[in-house]
C-alpha cells in the first residue's frame, strides 16, 4: 500500500478552485519533486497532506490515516509528517536546542534528556553542532533552513515536505541545503518537495509531478519528464523550456 | 506670591506620604498584573474564532473602553454597598475596579501582540504537532509578549498616573497624601507642586527601566 493516497481532491476559495482533482501516490522511500509555475496550487498540495491546508472533497490517507476525517487527531498525524518552510520559520525567541527538542518533549512526551541527545544527532548530521547555543537570528539563512531540517527529522517522521526549502535563500547558501536533502534522499527518506532546483530533481527525484492552475497536469518519472518531452503536455514543455533558459 | 518649601521634610513624608505612595504602587502592581492576565484571556477570547467567547468578550471591553475611569471607580464603589450588602472598602473597591478596567486596554494590547507574530510560526507549530494552546503557550504568546513589553509597560506608567483617581472615592494615595500634607501646612500650592514633580520622576524612571528592560528581552533577529 502507498505511503500517501491522494484520490480526487479539490478545493476551493469561494468560486475560486485551488486544488481540482488532484490524484497521485507516493510509495515509502520515493523522493517526489512538485514543479509548476507560481499559482499553480504546489504549496497548498502539499499542505493538505499534514492538513495545514483543509480541502473541500476528495481523500488523503497517510499511512492509513485518512487526513480529512473529523475524527482524525490532527496533531499526532503532524508529528509523523515533517514539513520545512520556505521562510526557515525557526522560533527566533528559543535557542537552536531548544527549537530541536521542543516539540519531542511537548508532542512525543519524550523527556528532556532523550530529547536533546536526538536533537544533537541530528544537528550534527546537518553540521550546525558547533553553533547548537546560538539563537536562530545568529545564523546564516541557509544555516536556518538546515537546523529547520534537522527539527523536523528529529519528530522521526515518515515523510517530510519540503516547500520550497530553498526560494528565500541567497544563491551561494541553496547548495549547502541541498546537500543536506541528497544526503536525506540518499538516506532513504520518504520526500515531497516543491522547488525550483531542477537540478535536485534530476539528481535524486524519481517522480516529478507538474502542477498548473491546481491540476496536477504530469506526473511521471524524472526521465520522462526531462528526457522525453515530446509526450509532455504543452504546460509542461513550456515550464520547462523557461527552466532550461535559465 | 512666595513659595515656602521648608514644611517638606522627612517628617512630612513618613507621616503623610509614605503610606499613600505605597498604595498607589501596590494598585499599579495589582492592577497590571491583573489587568495582563484578565485582558490575555479577553484576547484570547476574542481570537478564538467561537462566538460565545467573541461576543461576550468583545461587549466588555468595548463598554469598559467606552466609560471614563473615574466613572467606573465611582459606580463600583457606590453601586457594590447595594448589591452585596456591606461596603467592602475604597482600597479593594479601587483594585478590583482598576483590574476590571485596565484589562480592556491589555487585552486590546495583547490582541495586537498576538496578531503581530506571523502565520508562518503557527504553522510551523502546528506542523511539529503542537496543540493549539500549546502553539499559544510556547510560541505565540512568548514572542507577542516580547514585542508588547514596551507598550505594556507604557501602560503601566498612564495606569500609575490614573491610580490618583482614586481620589473620587477617598481612597488614600500619594496624591491624597500631598493634599493633604498641604491642607495640614496650609500649603497647598506647594504641595500640589510638589506632587507633579514627584509623578514625573517616578513615570520618568519607570520609563528608563522599560527602555532598559526592552534591550534586555528583545529576540534576536
Amino acid at each position: 500500500m502507498p505511503l500517501i493516497q491522494m484520490q480526487h481532491v479539490s478545493k476551493w476559495y469561494g468560486s475560486f478552485a485551488v486544488l481540482t482533482d488532484c490524484y497521485t501516490n507516493i510509495e515509502q522511500g520515493e523522493v517526489v519533486v512538485v514543479c509548476g509555475p507560481s499559482g499553480s496550487g504546489k504549496s497548498t498540495l502539499i499542505k493538505t497532506i499534514n492538513g495545514l491546508e483543509p480541502f473541500q472533497s476528495g481523500s488523503i490517507i497517510v499511512d492509513g490515516i485518512s487526513v480529512g476525517d473529523p475524527k482524525t487527531s490532527l496533531t499526532a498525524l503532524r508529528s509523523q509528517v515533517g514539513m520545512v518552510f520556505q521562510n526557515f520559520e525557526l522560533f527566533p525567541h528559543l535557542s537552536v536546542t531548544e527549537n530541536l527538542i521542543l516539540a519531542q518533549v511537548k508532542v512525543l512526551k519524550k523527556d528532556q534528556s532523550t530529547a536533546l541527545e536526538q536533537g544533537l544527532k541530528y544537528l550534527t548530521r546537518v553540521g550546525l553542532i558547533e553553533h547548537k547555543d546560538k539563537f536562530p537570528g545568529q545564523l546564516s539563512g541557509g544555516q536556518q533552513q538546515r537546523v529547520a531540517i534537522a527539527r523536523a527529522l528529529c519528530m522521526q517522521p515518515k515523510v517530510m515536505l519540503f516547500d520550497e526549502p530553498t526560494s528565500a535563500l541567497d544563491p551561494e547558501m541553496v547548495g549547502e541545503v541541498l546537500d543536506v536533502m541528497v544526503q536525506l534522499a540518499h538516506d532513504g527518506m520518504t520526500m515531497i518537495c516543491v522547488t525550483h532546483e531542477m537540478s535536485f530533481a534530476k539528481k535524486v527525484s524519481n517522480r516529478v509531478i507538474f502542477m498548473d492552475q491546481g491540476r496536477i497536469v504530469e506526473d511521471c518519472t524524472k526521465d520522462e519528464f526531462f528526457n522525453d518531452s515530446e509526450n509532455r503536455s504543452l504546460r509542461a514543455k513550456e515550464f520547462l523550456s523557461k527552466i532550461i533558459q535559465q | 506670591m512666595e513659595l515656602d518649601f521648608s514644611f517638606y521634610n522627612w517628617d512630612l513624608f513618613k507621616n503623610f506620604l509614605q503610606k499613600g505612595l505605597l498604595f498607589s504602587l501596590q494598585l499599579t502592581l495589582v492592577a497590571t498584573i491583573g489587568g495582563i492576565v484578565l485582558g490575555t484571556i479577553l484576547a484570547l477570547m476574542r481570537l478564538s474564532g467561537q462566538k460565545l467567547l467573541i461576543a461576550p468578550a468583545t461587549w466588555y471591553v468595548n463598554l469598559m473602553r467606552s466609560i471614563p475611569l473615574v466613572m467606573v471607580i465611582l459606580w463600583f464603589f457606590l453601586l457594590m454597598p447595594s448589591i452585596i450588602g456591606k461596603s467592602i472598602g475604597a482600597e479593594l473597591s479601587a483594585y478590583i475596579t482598576f483590574i476590571a478596567f485596565e484589562a480592556a486596554f491589555f487585552s486590546e494590547i495583547v490582541r495586537a501582540g498576538i496578531g503581530s507574530i506571523s502565520k508562518g510560526q503557527t504553522a510551523a507549530g502546528q506542523a511539529l504537532g503542537l496543540s493549539y494552546s500549546q502553539n499559544m503557550q510556547y510560541i505565540v504568546l512568548p514572542q507577542a509578549f516580547r514585542n508588547m513589553i514596551p507598550v505594556l509597560m507604557t501602560q503601566t506608567i498612564i495606569l500609575f498616573q490614573d491610580t490618583s483617581l482614586v481620589y473620587a472615592i477617598g481612597a488614600y494615595d500619594l496624591l491624597k497624601g500631598f493634599e493633604v500634607a498641604g491642607k495640614n501646612f496650609g500649603r497647598p500650592i506647594e504641595a500640589y507642586l510638589l506632587a507633579a514633580v514627584v509623578y514625573f520622576l517616578i513615570c520618568f524612571s519607570l520609563s528608563s527601566i522599560v527602555r532598559k528592560i526592552q534591550s534586555k528581552v528583545a529576540i534576536i533577529r
